[in-house]
């Protein structure tokens, strides 16, 4: 219990942080070697999406060379490159077009395409996703039916062992993959993504079904959903999770590609270490009022009004990675804590059956497999985590602050 | 000699969606078949969990509607605990749903559906003046200044059109049915099209941020929860409610602008099959009704949306909507059970009996027996359709003063009979009514709401006790998703969800047959319809996506009893 309370008061008061990325001068240097012969290569070949330069774009789209330069530097630094990077991410989005994407739907909400076309930032992502060239995209594309289906078939053809497929949604393994089929001959999804896989350059699983099995494996996976990573073997898979994913990181991934024609550096989930690499609590705009003992107790009350901290409220913050406290969503307009909701963790594994709820960890109804309730609590060892247990170990850990709430004799 | 063609995947809409249709030798469609491919199993995930956190989860039945099934979800538990919501709670639920449907609309007519209507090809010849004037030709019919009447963006437009096609591949564009004889449009009027839909996939972007303002994020907004919303720094800072405005009059401009006068356009170059009625289907229609407009508690307030059924397109005389009157077949569905059911007692486990014959690579379904996982629902032993077209006939047939005056409009402007509402064109036209409609309304709202703040009324959540109201409950969640009538109904004992069941718009519209062999509007709709081209399905396309088919929403109905069919794995251990 004491290691666990150390655990715990390490967890909620580790310093507000942006994660160690600095390699070194040396890697550096190879790196960016690297990505030049790479993007030297790339203007060599022939664009697979349209012949139009980005230049030509953004000048038909009246975007000025310094907006842009705007979005590089942005972007630069969402993927932890130094700023010397800053012209060879330019070029890179210059030749972004010659990436052919694949992006397959299995069982999804499609909510991820509908993030993936609000791209944040200034207009420019949009433009340049509109000229990376995407093959086959079942709710955008013109084509349905054998149509749709050679799209899908003559690009796995044409880009053999170039292209990015993007999969949306988890695949049902259950009773031989019946719950979900797709083509004039019922292929199983399971079969489809099998064929897809074979000729990709690498997956990028979005979402947190196509990542971690998302809603359809939360418990009890009536279908087997299972997200990519565990049905494909022998890839190159990277990690886009979330509920939707955050386009930006989307984005992300595919000029990282361009850049330097590998994937980013993914922690062990496979997760981007460029979005994943820190906890929302991390660098939350509310932290402060965590530091201070000052929490939200009841929806609407005195501390809403003053956007004082959710975790009491249920806020999963400390649980998870992501970049959401950073660049928040829809161009930044907002994002769940800051319409005073709490985070649900919805970047991290099986979050529908751990965190996903209105309270905190203490006060969980986790629907276990075993049909236990509250007592399955303490089996995912978050007994703990309660207000008070927060209470204790912020106490034990931080000095008091002046005019902060007392947590003593909180209910756990 | 009939033809049996299949097309799989339908594209350009949500969900996984099948449509086998059987074709005479005059190209006529006489059978038509309709089935979705994907099954989850939501409800039976939502069993078993804390009713106060089943709206997140439910929200995720479908990202287009993002927002709506979270809203009925926690609706349904509000109407099992006899809760209701503050003034500033049910304004910014109207706000976050109104700002969903004028998106969806929006994203509907020019991402999804447009290009049944608009021949991207075609385009490459017109004249960038000439379709300049085009586009102000029909802003007037709807009369209003266009959205854009210079020469130089129809040029620029068509400038990057000729670059797509020139290097020959065509992306999303490629391998449509590009210069299908059954494209009625001019290459000017083609363009403006296209155009827009540049345009629109711009726009739509800062449409979203509406429902972000006030739901955190689009899609899947989070900021909804049993009692009220969580919102309450965005509602008591007017710098916030005045962005909302502010994106909200651009979008109406759009919508005014170009959308309407769009559809004038289609419709007007497409009246003769509005005139003949072609891809009317079912003509019998319901709506829950939707848009509460005052504070007395639930399914007691005025209503933007009227409830009501019309049956065989008699507007004379609507009959009141009995939410008992519910029930669902599952005869030619993936799924066991005798006789239709109402929600409240659904029980079914799946049963999937597979595709029937297949022949040189293709699998057809056997029509005869189950052939989707969505179920048939059934109202008052009718079969009836649902959505946008179903809201403006039912307030029409209603006297609704509101609605009656948008459609009344729309048809005197552009100089249409009644009539022609009963079509795939129709069902096109009523969306963007009721999306100029919802355009306007919002502006009452978002000043009703700055109003009630700086009046001094911050309160956005309802107190109630938990433990005593959610003993024994049951409750349910109707109204009004984009796609049409959504039902929520949820049983909750000792603190805990004990039956859910949902009912959703695609339910209704995409069914299978029932156990009368009575057609779902889809496979309805479907009957008559001339193809020009076997190989083509541009007209099945046509009528399938006038309705925003919405598939995910619609297949997940199933109450296993505890079957097991997955595995489980937990991880037992709190990573730090």
């Amino acid at each position: 219990m004491t290691d666990r309370r150390e655990a715990v008061k390490r967890l909620f008061t580790a310093k507000s942080s942006q994660v160690e990325t600095n390699r070194g001068e040396l890697y550096y240097k190879e790196l960016y070697n690297r990505c030049r012969r790479r993007i030297d290569e790339l203007k060599k070949m022939e664009p697979s999406g349209s012949k139009v330069g980005l230049r030509e774009i953004l000048s038909d789209e009246g975007i000025e060379r310094r907006d842009f330069m705007k979005w590089v530097s942005a972007t630069t630094a969402m993927l932890m490159l130094p700023s010397f990077f800053e012209p060879l991410v330019a070029e890179a989005a210059e030749v972004m077009d010659r990436i052919p994407v694949i992006w397959v739907e299995y069982q999804d909400c499609a909510g991820n395409t509908e993030a993936f076309i609000r791209s944040d930032g200034p207009k420019i992502d949009d433009i340049i996703l509109d000229i990376i060239s995407l093959e086959f995209q079942e709710t955008l594309m013109a084509p349905s039916g054998f149509q749709a289906e050679k799209q899908l078939w003559d690009a796995k053809e044409t880009f053999k062992g170039k292209y990015l497929l993007f999969v949306e949604g988890s695949i049902p393994m259950a009773e031989n993959g019946v719950y979900g089929t797709t083509g004039p001959a019922g292929e199983t999804f399971a079969e489809q993504l099998a064929h897809l896989a074979e000729d990709a350059a690498a997956i990028v699983a979005v979402g947190s079904c196509a990542t971690f099995g998302g809603v359809p494996a939360a418990s009890p996976n009536p279908t087997g959903a299972k997200g990519v990573m565990d049905v494909v073997n022998g890839k190159p898979i990277v990690n886009i999770p979330a509920c939707p994913a955050n386009p930006a990181n989307m984005v992300g991934v595919i000029l990282h590609y361009a850049l330097t024609g590998q994937i980013p550096e993914l922690d062990s989930l496979l997760r981007p270490k460029f979005a994943f690499g820190y906890r929302i609590h991390d660098n939350c705009e509310r932290r402060a009022h965590f530091d201070a003992g000052e929490f939200v107790e009841e929806w609407g009350d005195e501390g809403a009004k003053n956007n004082f901290c959710l975790y009491k409220m249920g806020c999963k913050g400390p649980m998870t990675f992501n970049n959401c406290s950073i660049i928040r969503y829809n161009e930044s307009v907002s994002w769940p804590v800051g319409v005073g909701h709490g985070c649900i963790g919805c970047s991290e594994p099986d979050f529908w059956d751990k965190y996903a709820y209105e309270r905190p960890m203490s006060d969980a109804k986790i629907k276990a497999p075993t049909g236990g309730v509250e007592k399955s609590v303490d089996e995912f060892g978050l007994a703990v985590l309660t207000a008070t247990g927060v209470g204790i170990a912020i106490h034990a850990a931080v000095s008091l602050v002046a005019g902060r709430k007392s947590d003593e004799g909180e209910r756990s | 000699m009939s033809r049996h063609i299949v097309v799989d995947p339908i594209t350009r809409i949500e969900g996984h969606l099948r449509i086998e249709a059987v074709i005479d030798d005059n190209n006529t469609i006489m059978d038509a078949y309709s089935s979705s491919t994907m099954f989850r199993g939501i409800e039976t995930i939502l069993k078993g969990r804390d009713p106060r956190d089943c709206g997140l989860l439910a929200m995720r039945i479908c990202g287009v509607c993002t927002g709506t099934h979270y809203q009925r979800s926690i609706e349904a538990v509000e109407n099992a605990f006899d809760i209701t919501i503050p003034k500033n709670a049910r304004i910014v639920r109207n706000l976050i749903q109104g700002a969903l449907y004028v998106h969806d609309h929006v994203v509907h007519f020019y991402h999804l559906h447009a290009l049944d209507w608009v021949d991207v090809v075609s385009a490459l010849k017109a004249d960038p003046k000439k379709a300049a004037a085009e586009a102000k030709k029909w802003a007037k019919v709807a009369g209003v200044e266009p959205w854009t009447d210079a020469e130089s963006a129809f040029r620029e437009v068509k400038e990057r059109l000729e670059k797509f096609v020139k290097q020959g591949r065509l992306g999303i564009f490629g391998n449509g049915y590009w210069g299908n004889k059954h494209y009625k449009l001019t290459p000017e009027q083609n363009l403006v099209g296209v155009t827009h839909y540049l345009q629109a996939l711009d726009l739509q972007r800062d449409a979203a941020k509406m429902m972000a303002i006030f739901g955190g994020k689009n899609p899947h907004p989070q900021s909804i929860v049993v009692g009220g919303v969580t919102c309450v720094q965005d509602i008591q800072n007017p710098s916030r409610i005045a962005l909302f405005k502010t994106l909200l009059m651009k979008f109406r401009n759009f919508i005014k602008q170009a959308y309407l006068p769009d559809v004038y356009m289609a419709g007007t170059m497409y009246a003769d099959e509005a005139l003949d009625g072609t891809g009317a289907g079912l003509k019998s229609y319901m709506a829950y009704g939707d848009f509460r407009l005052d504070d007395t508690g639930f399914y007691n307030a005025d209503l933007l949306f009227p409830s009501g059924i019309v049956l065989n397109g008699d507007l004379k005389n609507p009959i009141d909507f009995d939410p008992e009157k519910i029930t669902e077949d599952v005869t030619h569905s993936w799924y066991r059970g005798d006789k239709p059911l109402h929600p409240f007692e659904g029980e079914t486990e799946p049963e999937y009996t597979g595709f029937g014959r297949k022949e040189n690579g293709v699998a057809y379904l056997d029509t005869k027996n189950k052939y989707s996982w969505i179920k048939a629902p059934i109202y008052d032993d009718k079969r009836v359709e649902v959505g946008p077209l179903a809201r403006m006939i039912v307030g029409v047939s209603r006297n609704d003063k509101r609605i009656t005056e948008y459609v009344t409009r729309f048809l005197k402007n552009g100089k249409l009979p009644l009539k022609v509402l009963f079509s795939t064109v129709g069902r096109t036209a009523a969306r963007a009514i009721e999306t100029e409609m919802m355009a306007d309304v919002m502006v009452e709202w978002v000043d009703e709401l700055a109003a009630n703040a700086a009046a001094g009324d911050l309160s956005t959540w309802t107190e109630f006790d938990f433990d005593k109201v959610s003993r024994d409950a049951k409750g349910y969640g109707l109204a009004e998703a984009p796609r049409g009538a959504l039902g929520h109904w949820v049983r909750i004992e000792n603190g805990l969800v004990a039956n859910y069941q949902a009912v959703v718009p695609s339910t209704w519209n995409a069914s299978p047959r029932d156990r009368e062999e009575r057609m779902g509007a889809y496979e309805a709709s479907l009957i008559g319809t001339k193809v020009a081209d076997v190989n083509q399905p541009l007209e099945i396309l046509r009528t399938i996506h006038s309705f925003d088919p919405c598939i995910a929403c619609a297949v997940h109905i199933v109450d296993t009893k505890g079957k097991e069919l997955g595995v489980y794995k937990v991880d037992t251990s709190c990573s730090i």
